[in-house]
């Protein structure tokens, strides 16, 4: 394949840092092996850096199927792990009902109408959070 | 009176008839209740129409179709029947005495026949009226169809209208969004609020959305499911969805039935749950006088 090809494909998301804070945004279609190279950076971006929240922004995203709501909850489950908090920003209606439909309500999931919502949530203190402020609820 | 050949068939025979006929058959028909109740503005308006369907009859005979409702011939008087049909039943009359009506445009041109057919053999009169009531029989038929189909158009028309009617979106604050539903929660319709409810989510950029659910009549398992699913939804958008309205009997309804509401914030009312919702946006409300006669 040429080299087009794979950074395209295959390439990196850019992964920006603000403060304490890690702002990803996914535009279009996002291939498996990008949400997969995702996952892994921010794995490894959190643990060297001592960020605090992780704001994934999916307003350009048209479609969500089963295999990136998964990844999203489980980028949320392993930040989580790592003491930082993530929240999904900007969901669009069609996708929502989408996930539903597939029965993928993502209960673990922190989510905020947009990137602004979203970087409120996260200066809030932990406890807040916790304590109702937002959804946690059993799977 | 002209001489017809005894040899054809009784259904040419009934056509020749009706095209021999026709002024006076849409002349006699034009008294009927049927015709002279829908054609109230002049008589001549009546005879045309019975004219046409008598051509319409003529051409079904023509074609050797009597008993075929789909025949080619009815297409033309369809639409006419249906404004008959229509007409009647604002009258405030049944589909099954518009049958009768219809039914008794045959004795007028049966007698019409014998008077007609006076030079021919009884054997050949018999079967002639047999036609006749077969082709007027599927008549009928294609009036009740084109009535029955009239009314299924309507019922589709409304209940589509029904659905843009019944989903308003309400804006109670500042980030607060209400959708009161009244009527039974059916699939399509929850589909449609949980649609309605996004778009307003973004357009309002609402961080909280309430469910009233006072005017529903029942929660079934069904209902409760199409509920979480929106509040699912919405949350998954970044809204948190609450589900007001909740009488005394619908609560032991969801208790009786074991549905797990658990993950869904449930209020009594509309002013509870936007009580809370103003409280969690750090909204307080006060008295404007701290002593005034209004506090509760």
């Amino acid at each position: 394949m040429s080299e087009e090809f794979s950074r395209t494909v295959a390439g990196h998301v850019p992964v920006l840092r603000l403060g304490d804070i890690l702002l990803v945004t996914l535009q279009g279609d996002l291939y498996d092996s990008a949400a997969q190279q995702l996952q892994q950076d921010l794995s490894e971006t959190i643990a060297r850096s001592r960020v605090t929240g992780v704001v994934i922004d999916i307003s350009g995203v048209e479609m969500v199927d089963s295999f990136l709501g998964r990844v999203l909850a489980e980028i949320a489950a392993q930040t989580e792990l790592l003491a930082a908090r993530t929240v999904v920003a900007g969901m669009r209606p069609a996708v929502a009902i989408t996930l539903v439909e597939l029965g993928l309500t993502l209960p673990g999931l922190r989510t905020a109408l947009t990137t602004e919502v979203a970087m409120e949530l996260l200066a809030q203190p932990v406890v807040s959070s916790r304590s109702g402020g937002l959804r946690q609820e059993s799977p | 009176m002209p001489e017809h050949e005894a040899g054809g068939t009784p259904t040419l025979e009934v056509r020749d008839f009706l095209r021999r006929r026709r002024e006076q058959i849409a002349q006699r028909w034009a008294d009927e209740p049927l015709f002279r109740t829908v054609f109230t503005v002049s008589r001549d308006e009546a005879v045309e129409a019975g004219k046409a369907v008598v051509d319409a009859l003529a051409q079904v005979a023509d074609a050797h179709r009597v008993e075929d409702p789909d025949a080619a011939g009815f297409t033309e008087v369809r639409e006419q029947l249906a404004r008959m049909g229509a007409t009647r039943s604002r009258a405030g009359l049944s589909t099954t005495q518009m049958s009768s009506e219809l039914a008794a445009l045959l004795p007028p041109a049966e007698n019409l026949l014998v008077a007609d057919l006076d030079q021919a053999s009884p054997e050949l009169l018999r079967e002639c009226s047999v036609t006749l009531g077969v082709l007027m029989g599927t008549l009928r038929l294609v009036a009740m169809q084109t009535a029955l189909s009239e009314g299924q158009a309507l019922i589709d028309r409304q209940r589509l209208q029904l659905l843009e009617v019944a989903t308003p979106v309400i804006k109670l604050w500042d980030g607060i969004v209400a959708v009161p539903l009244i009527g039974t929660l059916d699939s399509a319709r929850s589909q449609v609020v949980m649609e309605t409810l996004l778009n307003a989510v973004v357009d309002q950029h609402a961080r909280f959305a309430i469910l009233d659910i006072t005017g529903v009549p029942t929660v079934d398992s069904l209902v409760a499911q199409h509920l979480m699913k929106t509040v699912a939804a919405a949350r998954l958008m970044g809204a948190e969805c609450v589900v007001s309205g909740i009488r005394p009997a619908i609560a032991q309804t969801i208790v009786h039935l074991g549905l797990d509401l658990g993950t869904v914030k449930t209020r009594a009312s509309l002013a509870d749950a936007l009580g809370y919702c103003l409280h969690e946006l750090g909204a307080n409300i006060v008295n404007a006088v701290p002593d005034g006669a209004g506090r509760r």
